[in-house]
């Protein structure tokens, strides 16, 4: 970008400064420390100089919105257009309360709904299996069946808002319960739009949501993306998440590599399946976490971008552009809140909702400042979803596309996160892939390393927790929690008794001899899941099938 | 030379969060103990078994999921049918403070909320733990 000329000079004056007034400076009163870090532990330097940006080329690094290699942003307007889309995951106790809890955030202002399903519905079992006891409708939307999901949607029109559900290896079981929803509702499915995150690696790699082995989750992960591409054209087909390996303690560029190292696995597996790549990568979308260092995660956006986009044409000989663009969902990190001096927390998710938008997210995510305490209230989730709408219509950040682009460090550290990547995708794949480095416990290791460094930094008070570590105070504890009781156990349980005595059996017994059938071939299980659950099968008979034929996922732990 | 304090860390419930169970049984290993790590979807009856077998002399569950006031009781009774009362049980995750009272009637020794620093946690295990 630079002359030779002029970088020459550059050089010359910046030893001249570091010799005169910085050397003063420092000799007159240090550093408060010796290395500055981000909260990835990567260095930050002093300063930085068209020097540490000298390699870029403007028309081959950045270009221009909406065009190759995207770093600059997906959409040629970006917010100029319109905002991203604010999408709270919200879920809890039965379907009606949920209901009811969609219908107010909707009434807000709020543009999509994201499904927080309970652990039971996640992890395959209905509510009255033996290990959901205790989980019920706790940390999301308690569903079984088919009349749960007519419940959950009651007066909300499928084809006016779309809808995100985070459900991995059942994912094509709660989309065919939408799916027959909508036909109920009478909306065609070609005007369905949404989310299933279906991301069935990043389970086994550290969400825990798992529930068959790997190579057959995957299966199910390709029937679905199959399934959607002829039949469901706007539903994005897997939400390949990066978020919870951040959450799990992974540095902001881990974050980025782990997540495209997934994505390449499932492109290759629809590409084994038979699918042209320009026929299903435009419908893959992400999954990020956006912490509080503003600068070091926009740069992980913009190098995400441009390394995927690469990816997709060189690797995978995509020819389509929207096959190359890394659209994604944002999540303000969980992680990053504390339990003490919980308003700080709207702090935290204010910069990060920020580090969102300047970095250019499709959709986003705020949590609520009382999540380290227990399910947000409905006075946490209105102060969240403000968060987004200040920084959408107040702060500016939308006015022009990527505007720090340019900025020396946020370039040099964009090309530092890029290279890092691209040294981890480069060791996966000599490992003989995402799956191999998976069952061999190295993706989980580094994570578990990098939050084990971190939480010695802290404790060694080398890096500053407002609240944790520094500036802490006594405080009373916390009041006007939410809390979901026992007895929407109790009362889905016997619930779910009536439904199964209620439902025309022979029916019942034939849909689910007929996906068993089929799961034991080669032929896209879809179909037959929407017969299943039509026909009143619940979640946890489904799964079962597939436990039957696939068997279960006992994981080795790597500590 | 003293013997090793032997730990069972366990995840009750089907929550996927382990990133503190992880971290703690790591520090606790270094702190000198024997760690063992149940890894997910434990019940009650697993993790008493495992506490059992490995002859543990501490407990640690970690529940992010607020199922805590169901599991933490549960695994509390069966220790004591057990007869292994003297096995100490300390708890922590996502659990707010109105409900450190209520654990610990029912029997937890001691319970660590979000930012409790892991040094002490090891400090309350080796003040508290049963002397063999």
């Amino acid at each position: 970008m630079f002359e030779e000329k002029v970088l020459k000079k550059i050089k010359d004056d910046k030893e001249k400064w570091e010799q005169g007034p910085l050397g003063k400076s420092l000799a007159k009163s240090p550093e408060a420390k010796p290395v500055f870090t981000t909260i990835s532990g990567t260095p930050v330097e002093r300063l930085y100089t068209p020097l540490d940006v000298e390699d870029l080329d403007y028309e081959r690094d950045l270009g221009y919105p909406g065009t190759f290699p995207f770093t600059r942003g997906v959409q040629p307007t970006m917010y100029r257009g319109r905002y991203w889309t604010m999408r709270q995951y919200a879920g809890f106790g039965d379907a009606k309360s949920t209901n009811e809890r969609y219908r107010y955030l909707l009434e807000q202002g709020q543009t999509g709904l994201s499904v927080a399903f309970h652990l039971p519905t996640q992890a395959g079992y209905d509510s009255d299996h033996p290990l959901s006891m205790g989980e019920v409708g706790k940390v999301g939307v308690a569903i079984d069946h088919i009349d749960d999901m007519r419940v959950l949607f009651d007066r909300i029109p499928l084809d006016k808002v779309t809808t995100s559900m985070t459900m991995n290896a059942p994912a094509g079981v709660l989309l065919a319960m939408y799916l027959a929803i909508a036909k109920e509702q009478g909306v065609d499915w070609a005007k369905v739009g949404g989310t299933v995150q279906n991301d069935v690696l990043k389970e086994i790699i550290c969400r825990g949501q798992y529930i068959y082995p790997p190579r057959h989750t995957m299966r199910l992960t390709v029937d679905l993306i199959e399934f959607c591409q002829k039949s469901v054209p706007k539903w994005n087909t897997i939400s390949i998440s990066g978020y919870h390996i951040r959450e799990a303690g992974s540095t902001a560029a881990q974050e980025m590599a782990f997540t495209l190292a997934d994505g390449i696995a499932y492109t290759q597996a629809c590409i084994e399946r038979g699918m042209d790549v320009d026929s299903f990568a435009p419908r893959l979308s992400f999954f990020f976490n956006a912490f509080t260092n503003v600068l070091e995660e926009v740069a992980k956006f913009r190098a995400g971008r441009r390394y995927w986009a690469k990816v997709m044409r060189e690797r995978f000989k995509a020819k389509d552009p929207r096959s190359m663009m890394l659209r994604y969902h944002v999540q303000t990190g969980g992680v990053t809140l504390t339990a003490q001096q919980p308003l700080n927390n709207i702090v935290r998710v204010a910069l990060q909702t920020y580090a969102t938008a300047l970095g250019g997210g499709q959709s986003l995510h705020t949590n609520s400042y009382d999540e380290a305490l227990c399910l947000p209230t409905q006075q946490a989730v209105t102060v969240a979803l403000r968060t987004q709408q200040i920084v959408a219509e107040e702060s500016g950040a939308t006015d022009t596309i990527d505007p720090l682009a340019g900025s020396y460090y946020v370039e040099s550290m964009t090309d530092r996160i890029e290279a890092e990547v691209d040294e981890y995708i480069k060791k996966i794949d000599a490992m003989g892939g995402t799956l191999s480095a998976i069952e061999q416990g190295y993706i989980q290791k580094e994570i578990q390393n990098s939050a084990y460094r971190f939480q010695k930094e802290i404790e060694t008070e080398e890096r500053v927790y407002v609240g944790i570590n520094k500036y802490t105070m006594e405080e009373p504890p916390p009041t006007g929690l939410l809390k979901v009781d026992m007895s929407v156990g109790e009362k889905k349980a016997a619930e779910l008794k009536q439904y199964r005595a209620n439902r025309d059996n022979a029916k019942w017994k034939a849909a689910l001899d007929k996906l068993r059938e089929i799961s034991a071939t080669d032929q896209n299980v879809m179909p037959y899941v929407i017969e299943a659950v039509t026909a009143k099968a619940t979640v946890g008979e489904i799964c079962d099938v597939w436990r039957n034929i696939y068997g279960e996922y006992r994981p080795k732990e790597f500590v | 030379m003293a013997q090793k304090i032997k730990m069972i860390m366990a995840k009750p419930g089907l929550d996927g969060h382990d990133r503190g169970a992880k971290l703690l049984a790591r520090v606790c290993a270094e702190a000198g103990m024997e760690v063992v790590y149940t890894g997910l979807r434990q019940t009650p009856e697993m993790i008493v078994a495992a506490a059992e077998q490995e002859d543990a002399d501490v407990v640690g569950l970690s529940s992010l999921s607020g199922v805590h006031n169901y599991f933490f009781p549960k695994v509390v009774e069966l220790m004591k049918q057990k007869g292994l009362e003297d096995v100490l049980l300390v708890g922590g995750g996502i659990i707010p403070e109105e409900d450190y009272d209520f654990l610990k009637k029912s029997g937890m020794n001691a319970i660590f909320g979000p930012g409790t620093p892991t040094g002490a946690i090891v400090d309350f295990i080796k003040e508290n733990v049963r002397k063999r």
